[in-house]
């Protein structure tokens, strides 16, 4: 009763507060609206799939940019990460775009396979600024307006360093390899990875018909409860399964962590992680090593010749540098051998490293698919297109090679 | 005058508390307090392509809110609504992919919506169904048969209906290009799905407030039992409301498809289902501010989106605003003795 007799003033009382409260907030953006534009700027824009920080795929772009940032003057990177339908159900990758080219973007950079169609239609849409999609391959299949390009890492070379060092260290030669999603990225990857394993098992002097290889996918680059498998899990079941190293290719840690509880458990297992430089700290003891894309060349050119007006419409893949792998400004694809390598093994992946920098193709046949049909001749190499289009798994390798 | 007061109190005292317990949030967070509710609340409207982006979220939101607000009446907490907007978009893609060049697209265009409403109706008269004869509560059936459709969209997804040689939950191949809604030149815009939430509501609106049939619907919703002494056929309006609702979300599931993701993607209903509950429970079945409040959290949902870019704030910080505003318009209504939704 009380309540109602006062309400009347209460609430214009209240209507004042709200009132006021709102001007502020208007006029607070009303005074943000107007900044000064530098000279010379070149903004750049990323599309990230994941968080900038998950130790993986999106931070080695992130961290990547930044560096760049920082050596090229006037240059300027925004982003907008966790670009997927778990963080950001709401959000598309074009509606991203727009917003990274209201703040001023001259070059986007969409960074994960999901964002084709995507990156596709963006670039359609905004013909004066340049699209570079990473990981796609519009420019093969000629979907690709003339504003929008592709390069990827060859991180077949990364991924064979840590099938060889799976297999030089696996006790039983029984190595398991924790995929995403189903497509030819990822089965040129968990080839590549096999072609690796095999071959120095093989100069190893293990028995051939020992070494094992299990494919299991996850469904998505990282987890999403409910929809995914959950990579925990899988990693887990792999060491109960008897595996005793895990190559990891998906964008988040969990080989490596899973790994590094195991080993403090007192169990011999060990993980390679992927993508990202400094993955190895979440389980140091357990670490082989990892394989890493350095964007700072690729993204180092890019924004020059984007800059000179030289870029162009075109499909480019790049490597590691030979002469060091791990050159920060020079190579595309590292690999950091982990603390868990013993001596002995990490001379003998050194060897292999020179054998690969002296021109070793482990993609030259005889190589057969998952169901047996020849892929390679022997004798034969494989086109960049061969190897990027890869149909299947190979032969010897268990797992799914297309999806159910 | 004043009796209007009296009502919006509520309201606004809930919005001061949710506004405030934000500003703590974004104190702590160590950001700009007022710059982030600007760019919250004006985010979504400073240029034509943003206002297009935040309308293409009201017409689905709009879409099942409208819905849930004549389950609401009808007293049903419809939480399968994500659940109904998927095989919404499930059974719109069914539809389109008989498609072939040349055919008519105003047809599949019509027929996919339709299928989408078929198919969201069905779904929610399942749940419907299992409250009235099984006694199962509609709100854990609900839940149930989210997850049920979310593995159906999944199932097909990464099997029968897969991109070929790829298994990944990015969806289905694109929809061929003539069967894209079009849109507004430079915008994502499709005029026809705000529209067709417009008339939606209009018609909700109608059958709630001004027929026969609304009235025993909402005599159901007050109580089953009173209603049924009452003569009216609460069995039958309560399945009739529960059925609108899921053919609502079930329309804005195949609108999904057809004018925003172009495919079928596992997560069409994207949360947007859940949103609508938001803007349902703020309303209480009182059909004349739903599209206000939704355009509200619309607006806010799409402003939102900036707040990384212009300053490092998780965009997050809308889902925790709209929360709080729902939480403390309950909380309030709670202590004055109100019923809750």
């Amino acid at each position: 009763m009380k309540q109602q007799m006062v309400s009347g003033r209460t609430s214009r009382t209240m209507m004042l507060v709200v009132v006021a409260l709102l001007s502020l907030v208007f006029s607070a953006c009303a005074a943000k609206s107007s900044a000064p534009a530098a000279d010379e700027k070149f903004v750049f824009g990323l599309v990230l799939v994941g968080p900038i920080n998950d130790g993986g795929w999106s931070q080695a772009h992130y961290d990547a940019a930044k560096y760049v940032e920082s050596k090229i003057p006037g240059s300027q990177m925004v982003y907008v990460d966790k670009v997927n339908p778990a963080d950001r159900p709401n959000v598309k990758v074009e509606q991203v775009v727009d917003e990274l080219i209201a703040k001023g973007a001259k070059l986007i950079v969409t960074t994960s396979d999901d964002f084709k169609d995507g990156t596709r239609e963006s670039a359609k849409a905004h013909p004066d600024v340049t699209f570079v999609h990473a990981s796609g391959d519009d420019v093969l299949t000629g979907k690709a307006p003339a504003n929008l390009g592709n390069m990827m890492g060859r991180m077949e070379y990364g991924k064979m360093i840590a099938g060889c060092a799976a297999a030089l260290q696996s006790a039983n030669g029984n190595i398991s390899f924790i995929g995403p999603l189903v497509n030819d990225e990822t089965r040129r990857l968990a080839d590549s990875a096999f072609l690796g394993a095999k071959y120095c098992w093989n100069k190893r002097g293990g028995d051939p018909a020992a070494l094992k290889f299990n494919v299991t996918w996850i469904g998505f680059w990282f987890n999403i409860p409910g929809v995914t498998l959950d990579p925990t899990k899988v990693v887990n079941d792999f060491f109960t399964a008897g595996s005793d190293v895990v190559i990891s290719g998906i964008d988040t840690p969990e080989a490596i962590v899973e790994a590094g509880k195991a080993q403090a458990a007192g169990k011999a297992v060990f993980a390679i992680p992927y993508d990202f430089k400094d993955a190895c700290a979440k389980g140091e003891a357990a670490c082989l090593g990892v394989p890493y894309f350095n964007w700072v060349p690729a993204y180092t050119k890019l924004i020059n010749d984007v800059k000179a007006k030289t870029w162009k419409s075109e499909f480019t893949m790049f490597g590691p540098d030979w002469a060091d792998i791990n050159a920060v400004e020079k190579s595309g694809i590292g690999f950091v051998k982990g603390k868990a390598l013993t001596a002995e093994n990490a001379t003998k992946l050194d060897a292999f490293i020179a054998e690969l920098a002296g021109g070793l193709n482990l993609w030259t046949g005889p190589i057969n698919l998952q169901d047996g049909t020849a892929y390679l001749k022997a004798g034969e190499v494989a086109t960049d297109k061969q190897v990027w289009y890869m149909p299947q798994l190979l032969e010897g390798m268990q797992g799914q090679s297309v999806s159910k | 005058m004043k009796t209007q007061f009296v009502a919006l109190r509520t309201p606004i005292i809930a919005m001061i508390v949710a506004l405030t317990i934000t500003a703590v949030l974004l104190l702590l967070a160590g950001a700009d307090v007022f710059a982030a509710f600007g760019v919250l609340l004006t985010g979504a409207l400073t240029t034509p392509s943003r206002i297009a982006d935040m309308l293409m979220l009201l017409a689905p939101l709009l879409l099942c809110a409208v819905g849930l607000t004549m389950s609401f009446a009808a007293g049903q907490y419809n939480l399968g609504i994500e659940g109904q907007m998927t095989v919404g978009g499930v059974a719109a893609m069914w539809f389109l992919r008989g498609y072939q060049d040349g055919a008519p697209v105003l047809v599949y265009w019509i027929g996919a919506v339709l299928c989408g409403m078929l198919m969201g109706a069905l779904w929610a008269l399942l749940v419907a169904l299992l409250k009235r004869y099984m006694r199962v509560s509609e709100i854990f059936a609900g839940l149930g048969f989210n997850f049920v459709a979310l593995g159906l969209a999944l199932y097909l997804v990464f099997g029968p209906w897969k991109r070929p040689g790829v298994a990944s939950m990015s969806g289905t191949e694109p929809l061929a290009d003539a069967l894209w809604l079009p849109t507004v030149t430079g915008t994502r815009l499709t005029l026809v799905t705000p529209l067709l939430a417009i008339v939606m509501l209009a018609i909700v609106w109608r059958l709630i407030r001004h027929t026969h049939w609304g009235l025993q619907v909402r005599a159901c919703g007050l109580s089953a039992l009173a209603s049924v002494r009452m003569g009216v056929p609460a069995t039958r309006r309560t399945l009739e409301a529960m059925a609108l609702c899921g053919a609502c979300a079930g329309m804005a599931g195949a609108l999904q498809v057809i004018g925003v993701y172009h495919a079928l993607v596992p997560n069409v209903a994207s949360g947007i289902g859940l949103m609508g509950l938001l803007v349902a429970l703020l309303v209480r079945a009182d059909i004349r501010w739903v599209a206000a409040v939704a355009l509200f959290f619309a607006v806010i949902t799409s402003g939102s989106i900036q707040l990384p870019l212009t300053l490092s704030i998780d965009s997050s910080i809308s889902g925790v605003l709209q929360g709080l505003i729902v939480l403390a318009v309950i909380v309030a209504r709670a202590r004055r003795g109100e019923e809750v939704a």
